[in-house]
């Protein structure tokens, strides 16, 4: 096709054991935003580190700009790899310089273009910063000038949305944009399900196989008409989704604001449920769930062998005033709320907003500058040790043990929160059924899938039946289905009386929280349900709403 | 297509690769602190020589001659008479460590000495055989030398002067006092160039790995050989500034003589570099971790050339087999060119052989390297 301008067929890639891409093809066309979507190990990074000539494949050969990708003019390719590939103690018009030169540029065209690339990136008043002092938005817009230096034919674009914040996404897929309105045949790849349905044409990988190619409209097709939200009262909505859930007739169904979502396997609404049920735009995520045919059960194992967790007047999580000062830094200002029993509350914002410092702060990780918490009623000033013991701990990245095998993870976690002889034995017995784990007891923690690495993590943190859950971005880069599967535990310890803390960048995830608060540099910015903060800004999804928030914030600081 | 080397790229990955070494403090310090500390401890800290050591002496005899051997020993340069003492008291003090060994003057050791003969008893602590040998060969020395300087040896009449046979007469040439700073110091510059050659360019390869820099630069039109040039040559210039530096504090603050020419010196240590480089840039093929890159440098590098150069340890006293194994170690052929270079003056024979071998390792390093780098993530 004369307007391709990098193509694959039958890419297989091998890296030991592991299939990484077992026969996938790929297509980017001219001026086409094209979507290599897919979770975390789906084999995105690979293909693309193919195309961009860095990785042989095993078999077959792939396309870039008329050439192999080995041999392709790499000075009309732009690639910008996941962390960006900048030199942090360069500044940011050496950075500009260094890639220019290396792809060519002559001397005249180039101040041109970095003038205009500056403006672009709003990097302009930034020009003499050292590239390790920018902020994660802004490095990732100094990776893409860096691609873009020299206007290329083809950009690859490696998670280009990972960890920053939801408003420099929005800027960075504008400015995406905009390229391809200038011809640029641009692949994206991202791990988000909600750019995909932003883009032209779309490829959905998932565990190294290619399980959908062609415009997002054609996976959005097939569950038309099949997606409804039916509201329900805040109270009931948990239990209200379990039991759909386990009917026959619902595909898939998510918590909504004060209502459920849900995805039936016919077209037409669900019958005999209390309420009325409106018909739902659908999404891609919908798509991929009815590609992938798995259903996860509403009745979760975990929940229903879990102790009962007694009613309590105190809150089961309160933060007051907590405050945390590196030196002259503040990583978290004045931040307050409280949980009560039973409840799950979300902390959500960009990376290095504050997030997991206070998380850290409550743990009793972290002692505060000042202000005070308290986790079960334990006060975190002089019962840290006692907090720490009610509390279960599922920390960012699945932090196991990866040369332990299973079992060895088990006995490990089990044995420092203190479980010990019969109960221990039990206890790992229970998750071992619940997760599944059996199979996989003597394979090192390290070398499982991530959707098991997951639920390993989470036995880890619920064996000593904890009354208070915190989960550091617990469903990070794993697929859908696992994503169900594990609220499905959550919402059933909830019933409990479990009380989560939760952070999370999925902005869907949010609707799953009681109350969310939004941190954003340092400080609370909003505190409320997920629909008073959405009827709040007016808007109609919680990334909606973020976005508000944080520019009304960021409006705020400016006129001070 | 961009298939030839390209100035332009060079250039700038060659002025990237400066200005990452001027911001980066653990560069600097590994370049310029490091030799300075090590030009220090060797000139200072450590010292192969022994001087003054402690021992006893018990005389058991009260002859002339006893007494005069006694004062032989107590005027010793060599010695310290630590203490004077019974037989037994200075065994007990040599287990208790005061002092390294001590000698016994016999009880007829007065009347053995009028027939020409004369037996001492020497005991040393064998526990540090450097020194227990030092000590037994001093005392024996200056047994000699008292001999000699008695003319009434032998029983023969005053004044008769006595020739001994054969004498020897022993000079030490280049490095009279036996000083081993004078030798350690340029030994330190070769352990400074293999740090800089070799640790540091292996670390700075492994650094691009570990920060995501290195695919992003391998998706432009950079070249694999491009790329390696800009890092040799920063690293060849740091190597020869580090030297002068080393060189600079021996002469000037150590006074270890410069008998050669800073040509020489320069053509020495430029050809060290080549090896040095080559086998950072090899090690750095094999690992993209900058842990796993210090270990092999150290490993393969940093103690070989401590060890097995000739530098501390005398090659011709190792066993064959270790002998052996020194050839493949690019720093043998510094070390005595350099100590040459410095003690000697120039011997361009000499310096000719060593620096065709070293560029002949260095032809094989930058081989293997290039062999073993393959310009792909995986």
């Amino acid at each position: 096709m004369a307007d391709e301008v990098a193509s694959a067929t039958g890419i297989v890639k091998r890296f030991g054991a592991t299939l990484a891409l077992d026969d996938v093809g790929i297509e980017v066309r001219k001026g086409l935003m094209t979507g290599l979507v897919g979770p975390d190990g789906a084999g995105k990074t690979t293909l693309i580190r193919i195309l961009a000539g860095l990785i042989d494949p095993d078999a077959d050969e792939a396309m870039a700009l008329g050439s192999a990708a080995t041999k392709a003019d790499h000075s009309r390719i732009g690639y910008m790899p996941q962390r960006f590939g900048l030199y942090e103690d360069l500044t940011v018009i050496e950075n500009l310089r260094l890639y220019a030169d290396l792809r060519g540029l002559d001397r005249e065209t180039r101040e041109e273009n970095f003038a205009h690339l500056l403006e672009f990136t709003d990097l302009g008043r930034f020009q003499s910063r050292l590239a390790g002092k920018l902020s994660g938005g802004m490095k990732q817009k100094l990776g893409l000038a860096c691609a873009l230096v020299r206007q290329p034919d083809l950009l690859l674009l490696d998670e280009p949305g990972v960890g920053v914040d939801p408003v420099s996404r929005r800027e960075l897929w504008q400015m995406v944009r905009e390229l391809t309105g200038e011809g640029v045949g641009v692949l994206w790849s991202t791990a988000y399900l909600d750019e995909a349905e932003a883009c032209d044409t779309v490829f959905l990988l998932s565990e190294g196989k290619m399980l959908h190619a062609g415009p997002p409209g054609d996976l959005l097709a097939r569950v038309e008409g099949r997606v409804f939200r039916l509201p329900v009262p805040a109270t009931e909505r948990r239990t209200t989704l379990a039991h759909l859930l386990d009917r026959d007739d619902v595909a898939d169904g998510t918590l909504q604001g004060e209502g459920v979502r849900l995805l039936m396997r016919e077209a037409g609404p669900p019958e005999g449920v209390a309420g009325q049920a409106v018909p739902a735009k659908p999404r891609f995520e919908d798509g991929f769930i009815d590609v992938l045919g798995a259903k996860v059960s509403g009745t979760s194992g975990l929940a229903e062998a879990y102790r009962l967790i007694p009613a309590s007047d105190t809150p089961a999580i309160e933060a007051r005033g907590l405050t945390k000062r590196f030196g002259d830094f503040t990583a978290a200002q004045d931040i307050s709320f409280a949980v009560q029993r039973g409840q799950i509350f979300g902390l959500l914002g960009p990376n290095g907003a504050g997030k997991s410092t206070t998380f850290k702060m409550l743990c009793g990780l972290l002692t505060p500058s000042s202000g005070a918490g308290s986790v079960a009623g334990f006060d975190l000033r002089h019962a840290r040790a006692d907090a720490r013991q009610s509390l279960g701990y599922m920390a960012q990245k699945f932090s196991l043990y990866g040369d332990l095998s299973v079992k060895q993870n088990l006995d490990f976690f089990s044995g420092i929160y203190g479980l010990k002889g019969a109960a221990r034995r039990a206890a790992i017995e229970r998750v071992n059924a619940i997760f599944h784990l059996e199979n996989y007891s003597s394979v090192n923690a390290g070398t499982l899938p991530l959707g098991f690495k997951q639920r390993l993590a989470l036995a880890c943190a619920v064996m000593h039946e904890p009354p208070v859950l915190f989960l550091d971005e617990p469903t990070s880069g794993v697929d859908p289905i696992v994503r169900r599967e594990f609220w499905s535990h959550i919402n059933g310890l909830v019933e409990k009386g479990v009380t989560v803390l939760v952070t999370t960048h999925f902005m869907d995830e949010a609707e799953y929280c009681d109350r969310i608060a939004l941190i954003y540099r340092a400080t609370q910015i909003a505190t409320g349900t997920p629909d008073e903060l959405k009827a709040q800004t007016g808007s109609e999804t919680m990334e909606d709403a973020f976005i508000a928030l944080i520019e009304a914030a960021d409006r705020l600081r400016e006129a001070a | 297509m961009s298939g030839e080397f390209n100035l332009l790229r060079f250039t700038a990955m060659l002025g990237k690769e400066t200005r990452q070494i001027l911001r980066d403090p653990s560069t600097l310090m590994i370049a310029f602190v490091l030799p300075m500390m090590l030009i220090f401890l060797f000139g200072y800290g450590v010292n192969l020589d022994t001087s003054r050591t402690r021992i006893g002496l018990s005389v058991q005899d009260q002859s002339e001659a006893a007494a005069s051997l006694a004062v032989a020993f107590q005027s010793s340069r060599f010695f310290e008479v630590a203490e004077v003492a019974d037989a037994d008291a200075l065994g007990k003090s040599l287990v208790a460590g005061h002092i390294r060994g001590f000698v016994v003057i016999p009880q007829d050791f007065g009347r053995m000495a009028l027939r020409g003969g004369g037996t001492i008893q020497v005991v040393a602590d064998g526990s540090s055989p450097n020194t227990a040998s030092f000590v037994a060969s001093y005392a024996e020395g200056v047994r000699q030398t008292w001999l000699a300087s008695r003319p009434d040896a032998m029983g023969r009449v005053k004044g008769a002067a006595l020739t001994p046979p054969i004498s020897i007469n022993s000079r030490l040439w280049f490095n009279p006092e036996l000083a081993s700073r004078f030798f350690l110091v340029p030994g330190a510059i070769a352990i400074v160039m293999t740090i800089i050659g070799s640790l540091l360019t292996a670390l700075v390869i492994a650094r691009e790995w570990e920060r995501g820099t290195m695919e992003a630069i391998m998706a432009t039109p950079l070249r694999r050989f491009e790329l390696m040039a800009t890092k040799v040559v920063p690293y060849f210039v740091l190597g020869l500034g580090s030297m002068t530096v080393c060189t600079l504090l021996a002469v000037f603050v150590f006074g270890v003589p410069f008998r050669g020419s800073p040509l020489a010196l320069l053509a020495i240590a430029s050809a060290f570099l080549v090896p040095a480089l080559g086998q950072g840039l090899f090690i750095s093929s094999a690992t993209k971790n900058q842990f796993v890159a210090s270990q092999v440098a150290l490993l393969t590098a940093f103690l070989p050339s401590l060890m097995l150069s000739g530098f501390l340890f005398e090659i011709s006293s190792m066993p064959r087999w270790v002998q052996a194994i020194t050839y493949v170690v690019p720093s043998r052929y510094l070390i005595p060119s350099l100590q040459t270079v410095f003690l000697t003056g120039d011997d361009w024979g000499m310096f000719g052989r060593d620096i065709a071998v070293m560029l002949g390792f260095g032809a094989l390093f930058f081989a293997l390297a290039i062999g073993a780098t393959r310009w792909r993530i995986a």
